[in-house]
């Protein structure tokens, strides 16, 4: 265990060395630490410092959509160290941000036609907002860059420009005390970064505050979706093996009509969970997303049960209503982790009534489902 | 200008005014414009937008806000329950989804 420990650090260290101080490995280097293109090169007091491309190619592009949609989502980080755009010197600002690719990708591209160094953090590959939560973006990780970097010789200016959504893991009075850096918190996107320089590094606060409109909201959409990954497959298979059950044995043909409306009726309820609640989420009366999720499974039940998809008994109709609410509101309450307005305290109070009721109801629902198959 | 509020009165963060210095700090960080800075004088103006990310508490040099941190996650506090530790949010896969 120990021994482990030890190498991992040497092994991130010599990484980090590579970065900084020799370029010439980049050529060899995988496509795991270092997707980003490089345009060249900068000398510096702490050795070579590869000078990343401003635009987006293709690759970055797809590569972004892929994250989304969970697809090898595992490794896309960027090697820690210190990155240059443009031909920065000793008066340059200093951006500060996390190895995971998409957050170097869209700072880089905010820093198109400026000269400045971005200080990419160990997160360990995570996005910032996330790894300033667990702190792997944080004062202790910054002041061992600053100082590993010699960043006091690398630029002249005593000010770093860390993202707000940082501030969750880092104290900038801290900083300020071990290093002699001021933080300065930009702003929350990217995309605002060229106005927030121009206007001599303050922002609004418009740029300080985060929202969480639609499109945010669609984005987020896919990550959900495949929350309950083989569960997807495993669960509707069995729905389809019991559909097959009556009084009188097994009919597959009946597993066959009754498994595929079984497995749309749990896709749908899913969905109202994941994919439709987030999308409708303020216009959903509740505050509590169990709530908005089971609003929105109702929804989907009445029309599933226009559809006639429900079943002919009264208790197949009953069993389903309850499961599809229980898991559309228990996927919609998973809503709570992208979200970005829930806190620790208020989810907490919300589980505490709503999971117990979520499991009561699609239990009992599946249990007279069952029932209802020998009716 | 926000419509998303969450639960009512959930909110662990609180303020000791004595303290305060007036630097301004706990307003730049806060995401959800929950300080108001007054007569160098902090308060709490939107108590319920608070989403408990803890870095008002982190950045004021003077330690006069306190808040339980952590991360409105349910996922992460289910993660917590079945392993018996503290929610911990489930970004360990690096990407770290959407998830806090
Ligand atoms: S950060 Fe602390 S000292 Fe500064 S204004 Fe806020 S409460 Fe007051
Ligand atoms: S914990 Fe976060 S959201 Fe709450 S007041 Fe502090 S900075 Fe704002």
């Amino acid at each position: 265990m120990h021994g482990k420990a030890t190498k991992k650090i040497t092994c991130d260290t010599r990484k980090e060395l590579h970065a900084v101080l020799n370029l010439q490995s980049v050529g060899n280097m995988d496509i795991r630490t270092t997707p980003t293109p490089i345009i060249g090169q900068i000398e510096t007091t702490s050795g070579t410092v590869a000078v990343l491309s401003t635009t987006w190619r293709w690759k970055d592009i797809w590569g972004s959509i892929k994250i989304r949609w969970s697809v090898g989502r595992m490794n896309y980080s960027v090697t820690p160290g210190l990155y240059a755009v443009g031909s920065p010197d000793q008066n340059s600002k200093v951006f500060v941000t996390g190895n995971y690719k998409l957050s170097v990708d869209h700072l880089r591209r905010a820093l198109s036609g400026m000269n400045a160094w971005i200080l990419v953090l160990n997160t360990k590959g995570i996005n910032v907002w996330c790894a300033a939560g667990k702190k792997t973006f944080g004062t202790d990780e910054l002041v061992r860059k600053i100082k590993f970097l010699d960043l006091a010789k690398i630029v002249t200016h005593r000010k770093i420009i860390v993202p707000q959504l940082g501030a969750t893991g880092v104290s900038a009075h801290k900083i300020k005390e071990q290093t002699g850096f001021t933080v300065i918190y930009g702003p929350v996107r990217a995309a605002d970064i060229k106005d927030f320089v121009d206007s001599g590094l303050k922002a609004t606060p418009v740029m300080r505050t985060i929202t969480f409109p639609l499109v945010e909201r669609l984005k987020l959409i896919p990550v959900d979706l495949f929350y309950a990954k083989y569960y997807l497959l495993i669960i509707p298979s069995l729905f389809f093996i019991i559909a097959g059950l009556n009084s009188k044995g097994y009919s597959v043909d009946l597993a066959i009509s009754n498994g595929v409306h079984a497995v749309v009726n749990l896709f749908a309820a899913y969905l109202s969970g994941c994919a439709l609640t987030p999308a409708l989420l303020p216009w959903i009366p509740f505050r509590r997303f169990s709530l908005k999720g089971i609003i929105i499974g109702l929804l989907t039940g009445i029309l599933l049960f226009l559809a006639g998809f429900l079943g002919s008994s009264f208790l197949e109709l009953i069993s389903w209503f309850l499961m599809i609410g229980g898991i559309s509101s228990f996927m919609a309450m998973n809503f709570t982790g992208s979200s970005t307005f829930t806190s620790l305290s208020g989810v907490q109070k919300e589980m505490k009534t709503a999971l117990p009721l979520q499991i009561t109801f699609a239990g009992i629902g599946l249990i007279g489902w069952i029932i209802s198959r020998f009716m | 200008m926000n419509g998303l509020i969450y639960l009512k009165d959930v909110v662990t963060l609180e303020l000791d005014a004595e303290k305060c210095n007036g630097c301004m700090m706990c307003t730049i960080v806060c995401p959800h414009e929950v300080f108001l800075v007054e007569d160098r004088k902090a308060r709490i103006q939107n108590k319920d937008l608070c989403m408990e990310c803890g870095a008002c508490e982190l950045n004021c040099p003077e330690d006069a806000i306190h808040v339980k941190s952590g991360v409105g996650c349910a996922s992460g506090i289910i993660n917590g329950i079945l392993r018996g530790t503290e929610p911990t949010c489930d970004c360990s896969e690096p990407g770290g989804s959407s998830c806090c």
